[in-house]
C-alpha cells in the first residue's frame, strides 16, 4: 500500500486493556480529504480508536502513520494536535459565558501566546475569518448571543466550528448527532459534508440514518477489528455486520 | 472588531460612569477642601481628605483582586501581601527621608535601628532614600513575589480552594515575618512619624489634596489598564480559563502563562495601591499582611461585583465607609456586621450591586425588545 497517498494509515494495531483486547490488528487507511464513518456496536474499539490516533492511547503492536509516514504512536496529544488533527468529544464543552462570536476567535489558528492575545494578532483577526466559519456552522444570527444560550444542538455545531477554526487537516467527530432532533441531525449532517470538502473528516456515530445521509465509506468495527468496509448499501447488507450490529 | 481602543473603553457604560463621578470627586474634593471657607457647611475637612484618599486605594486593591479573581477565577485570600510591600517599600522612602528629624536625631538611620543599637543600614534599605528607586521597588518587590509563587503554583496545576489556602499562608508567613525585629523593617510597630515626602510636609494640606488627587487617578489608571486587559483577547482567554480551564489548554494556550501574566500585573497594581496608602494613614505596619485584611478585600470585591471592575471599587469604597462609620457608632458590631453583609451578598446578590444592576438593564432591555415586535 502507498503511505504517501493517504492521509491516516493504520496497520495491524492493537491494544489490550488488563487483558482485554480493545483493539485487534485494525487497519485503516484514509485518503486526503476524505470522510469516513465508523460504526460498530458498543466496545467495538471506535473511541480506543480515536484516542489512538490523538494519543491519548499508545498500541502494544502496529503503525499508526500521519501525512507521509509522521509515527503518531511517539508522540503526545499536544504534539499530534499541532500537526493538525482535531478531536470533537461526544459531550460538548464550549465556553458559556462567552458570545458565540468569541467562542470561535478564541479556537482560531493563530499565535497562541499571552502577549500576542493582549495586544497583537489575536485582537485584529479580520471579520471574514469569523464570519467564514460562523456561516458554515450556521450560527451567524447568534454571533453576539452567550454560548450558554445555545440548545443542544447549536452547542455541537458551535464546538465543531471551534474545530473548523482551528484548521486542523483531519478531524475527529465522536457521535456528533447524539441527543439531537432529526432536523438538527439532518443539518449537521449538511454542515459535515461541506466541512468535508476541504479536511478529511472520521465521524464516529450510531444514528444510520445520519450515516447514511453522510453519504461516504463506511467501516463497522466489531471486537476492535474491521469486519465490514464499503459503501453504506454494502455495509448494511453485509451478514455479519446485520448478525452483531443492525439486528434482523 | 476594529474599533479604537478608546470609543471601546468609552462605550461601556460601567466605565463611563465611573470616569464621570471620579471626574467630579477629582475636582470637587480639592475646591471643597481648599477654597471653600472652614466655617461652611460645604467645607471638607483636610482629615477626610485623606480618609477619602485612604478608600480610594483600597478601592484600587479591589480593582487589582477583581482582575485575578472576576476575570481569571483566581481566588487570592493573600492579595493584602502584595498592597503591604508596596507600602512598605513607600514607607522606607518617608523613613530616610526624616533624616536626623528622628528622635535619636542619627543623620541616616531610622529610629528603630538606633534603637536596636544596629550601627548600619541594612543592604535592604540601600537606594531607598531615591524616590524613583523607592517607586520602582514598589512595584517590583510585590510583582517579583507574585511572579515567583505564581510560577512554582500554577506551573503545578494548583487550583480553587488549594491555592486560596496557599496565598492565605503566603501573607501570614509574611506577616509573622515582619513582626520580627531583626527583618529590619520596624517589627511590630512598622515604620511612621513620617515627615515629608518629595520635599513637601507630609501634614500640610496642600499635600494631603494631592496625595488624595493622584490616588484617584492611579484608580482611575488601574480601572483602565484592567479594562484594557479583560477587553482584548488575552481577557478572553481569561474568562475561558475561568470557566473551563482543561478546554482552554485543549485548545492550546498554555493557560500557566496567561494566569502567571494577570497575576503579576495585579499583585504590581495591588503595591503601588499600598504606597499610595501609607502616606496618606501615615503607618505602615505587619497587620496589614494579616489573612483578614485580605479576606476584607474579597468581600469588598464580592458586595460590588466581581468581573465588573468599577463595582470592586465601589465595594471597596462602601464597605469602609460602613467600616469607619460602624466601628465609630458600634465598635463591637462592625465584625458581625461584615459576616452578615457577606452571607447577604452571598445569598441575595450573587453578582453584587453592579453586577445585579447590569443584569436588571439586561432583563428590561430584553423584555422591551420583545415587547417591541408584536407591535410592529
Amino acid at each position: 500500500m502507498n503511505v504517501t497517498h493517504s492521509l491516516l494509515y493504520l496497520d495491524g494495531v492493537s491494544v489490550s486493556f488488563d487483558g482485554f483486547r480493545a483493539i485487534n490488528n485494525l487497519s485503516l487507511d484514509l485518503a486526503r480529504g476524505e470522510m469516513r464513518a465508523i460504526i460498530g456496536p458498543n466496545g467495538a474499539g471506535k473511541t480506543t480508536m480515536m484516542d489512538i490516533i490523538t494519543g491519548k492511547t499508545r498500541p502494544d503492536s502496529g503503525d499508526v502513520l500521519y501525512d507521509g509516514g509522521i509515527d503518531l504512536t511517539k508522540m503526545d496529544e499536544a504534539a499530534i494536535a499541532e500537526l493538525g488533527i482535531g478531536r470533537k468529544f461526544q459531550k460538548p464543552t464550549v465556553f458559556e459565558s462567552q458570545s458565540v462570536e468569541d467562542n470561535i476567535l478564541l479556537a482560531l489558528k493563530g499565535p497562541r501566546g499571552a502577549f500576542p492575545s493582549l495586544f497583537g494578532w489575536r485582537n485584529r483577526v479580520p471579520k471574514r475569518d469569523l464570519d467564514g466559519v460562523l456561516d458554515v456552522i450556521g450560527l451567524s444570527a447568534h454571533r453576539h448571543r452567550p454560548a450558554a444560550d445555545l440548545s443542544h444542538g447549536q452547542k455541537q455545531w458551535l464546538e465543531i466550528g471551534m474545530l473548523l477554526a482551528q484548521d486542523p487537516k483531519l478531524l475527529l467527530v465522536d457521535e456528533p448527532v447524539a441527543g439531537m432532533t432529526d432536523a438538527e441531525t439532518e443539518t449537521t449532517a449538511q454542515l459535515l459534508k461541506a466541512i468535508a470538502q476541504d479536511h478529511a473528516v472520521i465521524v464516529v456515530e450510531h444514528d444510520m440514518a445520519f450515516v447514511r445521509a453522510l453519504d461516504c465509506k463506511v467501516t463497522c468495527l466489531h471486537e476492535g477489528t474491521v469486519l465490514a468496509e464499503g459503501s453504506i448499501d454494502a455495509v448494511s447488507s453485509n451478514e455479519r455486520v446485520i448478525e452483531v450490529y443492525l439486528g434482523r | 472588531m476594529r474599533t479604537p481602543i478608546t470609543l471601546r473603553l468609552l462605550s461601556d457604560q460601567r466605565i463611563a460612569w465611573f470616569l464621570a463621578i471620579m471626574a467630579v470627586v477629582i475636582l470637587a474634593v480639592p475646591v471643597l477642601n481648599l477654597l471653600v471657607p472652614q466655617n461652611s457647611i460645604f467645607h471638607v475637612p483636610t482629615y477626610i481628605v485623606s480618609l477619602l484618599g485612604k478608600y480610594l486605594a483600597y478601592a484600587m486593591l479591589a480593582v487589582a483582586l477583581d482582575l485575578v479573581w472576576g476575570y481569571c477565577g483566581i481566588l487570592s485570600l493573600g492579595h493584602g501581601a502584595f498592597f503591604a510591600l508596596g507600602g512598605y517599600a513607600m514607607g522606607m522612602y518617608l523613613m530616610r527621608q526624616i533624616g536626623a528629624r528622628g528622635v535619636y536625631a542619627h543623620p541616616i538611620l531610622p529610629d528603630f535601628m538606633v534603637f536596636l543599637n544596629w550601627k548600619e543600614l541594612p543592604v535592604t534599605w540601600w537606594g531607598f532614600s531615591n524616590f524613583g528607586y523607592a517607586m520602582l521597588m514598589v512595584m517590583l518587590v510585590p510583582g517579583l513575589l507574585a511572579f515567583v509563587f505564581g510560577w512554582f503554583a500554577f506551573r503545578s496545576r494548583v487550583t480553587g480552594v488549594y491555592l486560596s489556602i496557599i496565598t492565605q499562608a503566603m501573607t501570614y508567613a509574611l506577616m509573622l515575618a515582619f513582626f520580627r525585629n531583626d527583618m529590619g523593617f520596624g517589627g511590630n510597630n512598622g515604620l511612621t512619624d513620617f515627615k515629608d515626602i518629595l520635599g513637601f510636609n507630609i501634614q500640610a494640606q496642600g499635600t494631603r489634596v494631592a496625595l488624595f488627587v493622584l490616588t484617584a487617578l492611579f484608580l482611575v489608571a488601574a480601572v483602565l489598564v484592567s479594562k484594557f486587559v479583560t477587553s482584548s483577547a488575552y481577557g478572553k482567554v481569561l474568562i475561558a480559563i475561568r470557566d473551563a480551564e482543561s478546554r482552554t489548554r485543549f485548545l492550546g494556550y498554555r493557560v500557566e502563562r496567561f494566569k502567571l501574566l494577570v497575576f503579576t500585573l495585579s499583585a504590581a497594581m495591588a503595591g503601588i495601591a499600598g504606597a499610595l496608602y501609607v502616606p496618606q494613614v501615615g503607618i505602615i505596619n505587619p497587620s496589614e499582611f494579616a489573612p483578614g485584611f485580605s479576606i476584607e478585600a474579597v468581600i469588598w470585591v464580592a458586595v460590588g461585583g466581581r468581573g465588573t471592575l468599577v463595582g470592586a471599587a465601589l465595594g471597596a469604597v462602601l464597605v469602609n465607609f460602613m467600616k469607619t462609620w460602624l466601628t465609630g457608632a458600634a465598635p463591637e458590631f462592625w465584625l458581625y456586621g461584615l459576616g452578615a453583609l457577606f452571607i447577604i451578598v452571598t445569598l441575595f446578590l450573587p453578582k453584587g450591586i453592579v453586577g445585579t444592576i447590569s443584569q436588571w438593564r439586561a432583563a428590561r432591555a430584553e423584555r422591551r425588545a420583545t415587547n417591541a415586535v408584536p407591535a410592529e
